[in-house]
């Protein structure tokens, strides 16, 4: 009681505008991307790299909606993504090229596959959860690397990105980012929906006491399911979409490291906040793609032959600065945003 | 021939076991004492590999090799939980495995940064080299032999260790209830050393082990990883007897599955589609095992927490 007390008292109308200002400001960034893009001389280069966020980002956000609120610790999430990829290659490679076939077959399959492995994950509790879900993202990947027609261990190269109602719109990387962001925002404000109404109460009630809930008339598991098999099918469509930026489907995309990053994209930013899983997302894979850089600058100081090993091995500074961050960064990057106000 | 093709599938299904038991029993007893996920476990048998690697171009002999891998592996584990993993003990799951996955990045790289990414191999030691014929016209590798007996010494040791010393009963007083010990006095803080090392140990012997059949490379403790905590979640975590028969069970029903799926399937479909499926089959076997066993049993075979 006293908690809720606290966070209506004085300063609280100003940290939530506060707070709204970052999803505003993060969706302005998006928008203006692609405009400034054109001045930075590499203008591909950052679009398909921004695009790459974006679709992390809507993955990292559908985690973020069953980890943040629900407490599920999915250890298998990136399953969805390769879900939704080879429904687009397998599709493709069978002449249904359409998004309009291929996008809604991969949002069945996601939803068909969430709730099979949900209904039996979430008989379990804990650690097993962690576990079973890892199990079935594993189950997956053998089966993408054993299909041999669609590339096996090495994948399938897709020829060309989705159309969409018979027109190759999607082959323009400036439509193709504004597609994704569109994507990025319709699956934010959903998930805001969701957050908000009565079902993602009853999610979030779940998470802080089960029993409590069901003695007062709610089935726990329905509600669970129900944002399992939900979660599934946004991961499946940032699946679809990962597919048509690298025009490429293989078993990579659900490895369980994969998963893993997933899961950090969603610390990093800050749980139960959403829009936090698309800033943990971006962090992400910015670091991963400046690290090597950044280091190399950094260890100006050093020979040029060291530098370049240095950056040649970024993961061995990566892995430390994940550990830290973990042990330190309490409440990731959204908590560091809201600190300064509780002081 | 179906029937030596199977025996030789089994013991090489039974050397498997024993190799997945011996890193499971160190992932059961850290987890089920200390409730910690360690995702790092599996870099601790590539370790072990690499080490046996290092130290045997540099004795010359596996055996010395062995000797010094050993404590090695042990004097590892030590420095990673005194860096890494102490710190983590009471915080959430989720920490845990973001934490220790920063653990397998760093290692990953860093054996890649010293050994280089090449494949390195390690020759079968002479005295068990060859092949012995087990029954008529069978040949099998002695060194896998010897594998198999090295794993069943160990697990009659581990089984002697934790049911009938002092160390074992406060282990699995531990596994059951870690606050209570702590409250009777004990000192879990060095008893959660103990086990950690003992464990990191164990893994690094696996790791050891193996070189000599397998390429040591980066990246090779992460799929046995995996495994290794199929067979925890299958045994009931915590418990040594539920690991053991776990890793038995997953070692030969991935190895025999994968040389019989197809066979079997051969029965209801023509052979080229049963072969096809057969192989799509038969790495999910385990998988599929698994979630059965947590939908009939959903805290494993043998749960020991209450």
């Amino acid at each position: 009681m006293t908690e809720i007390a606290e966070t209506h008292s004085a300063p609280a109308p100003s940290l939530t505008t506060r707070l709204e200002i970052v999803p505003l400001v993060l969706f302005t960034a998006f928008a203006a991307a692609p405009l400034l893009a054109a001045y930075s001389g590499a203008e591909g280069y950052v679009l398909s790299l921004l695009t790459r966020v974006m679709i992390f980002g809507i993955a990292a956000m559908a985690l973020d909606l069953i980890l943040g609120y629900g407490a599920l610790v999915s250890f298998g999430h990136a399953a969805f993504l390769g879900l939704g990829g080879y429904a687009v290659g397998i599709l493709a490679s069978h002449g249904f090229e359409d998004a309009l076939i291929q996008v809604p077959v991969a949002l069945l399959a996601s939803a068909a596959f969430a709730f099979v492995t949900g209904a039996i994950s979430l008989r379990t509790k804990g650690v097993y959860f962690i576990m079973i879900t890892l199990a079935f993202g594993q189950m997956l990947y053998f089966l993408a690397t054993s299909l041999a027609p669609y590339g096996g261990d090495d994948g399938m190269t897709l020829a060309s990105r989705s159309l969409v109602a018979g027109t190759d719109w999607l082959e323009n990387d400036f439509t193709f980012y504004w597609v994704c962001l569109l994507c990025l925002f319709g699956v934010y404000a959903l998930s805001r929906s969701i957050a908000a109404s009565r079902f993602g109460r009853v999610l979030r009630g779940t998470r802080e006491n089960a029993i409590r809930m069901e003695a007062i008339g709610f089935r726990p598991f329905r509600f669970q399911l129900a944002a399992y098999v939900i979660s599934g099918m946004m991961a499946g469509l940032a699946g679809c979409l990962l597919a048509n930026q690298a025009e490429f489907v293989s078993p990579s995309f659900m490895t369980w490291q994969r998963s893993g990053e997933l899961i950090f994209m969603v610390v990093l930013g800050g749980l139960g906040s959403l829009h936090g899983a698309i800033i943990g997302a971006a962090a992400f894979l910015l670091l991963e793609e400046f690290l090597p850089e950044i280091l190399h600058t950094l260890s100006f100081f050093l020979s040029e032959e060291t530098r370049s090993h240095l950056a040649e091995n970024w993961k061995m500074v990566f892995g430390p600065l994940l550990i830290l961050i973990v042990l330190f960064v309490r409440g990731g990057i959204m908590g560091l945003l809201r600190r300064p106000h509780h002081g | 021939m179906t029937a030596t093709l199977f025996f030789v599938q089994a013991l090489n299904g039974l050397q498997f076991g024993l190799i997945l038991f011996l890193i499971a029993a160190g992932l059961t007893l850290v987890f089920g004492v200390m409730d910690f996920i360690n995702l790092a476990h599996g870099v601790q048998y590539m370790v072990g590999a690499y080490l046996v690697a290092a130290f045997s171009t540099w004795t010359g002999s596996f055996g010395w090799a062995l000797l010094l891998a050993l404590p090695s592996a042990l004097a590892f584990g030590l420095l990673l939980e005194a860096l890494v993993f102490r710190h983590l003990y009471d915080r959430d799951h989720l920490d845990q495995v973001l934490a220790t996955f920063g653990v397998i990045l760093f290692l990953n790289q860093g054996v890649k940064f010293v050994w280089g990414a090449a494949p390195l191999s390690v020759p079968v030691p002479e005295l068990l080299s060859g092949s012995v014929e087990i029954a008529n016209g069978l040949l099998y590798p002695v060194y896998r032999l010897a594998i198999i007996a090295a794993g069943l010494v160990i697990a009659a040791l581990l089984y002697v260790l934790v049911n009938h010393t002092r160390v074992g009963m406060l282990v699995r007083a531990g596994a059951s209830n870690a606050a209570m010990v702590s409250a009777l006095g004990v000192n879990i803080q060095r008893l959660f050393m103990v086990v950690f090392g003992f464990g990191a140990m164990l893994a690094g012997f696996a790791g050891a082990m193996v070189a000599p059949i397998l390429s040591v490379e980066p990246g090779m403790g992460d799929n046995i990883l995996i495994l290794a905590f199929v067979v925890i979640v299958i045994g009931g975590i915590g418990s040594i007897r539920g690991a053991f028969l776990a890793a038995l069970l997953i070692g030969l029903v991935d190895t025999v599955g994968r040389s019989f799926a197809p066979n079997l399937l051969r029965l209801v479909l023509d052979p080229a589609a049963a072969s096809q499926t057969g192989r799509a089959i038969a790495p999910m076997l385990i998988y599929i095992f698994m979630a059965a066993v947590l939908f009939f049993r959903p805290s494993g075979l043998f749960p020991v927490k209450r």
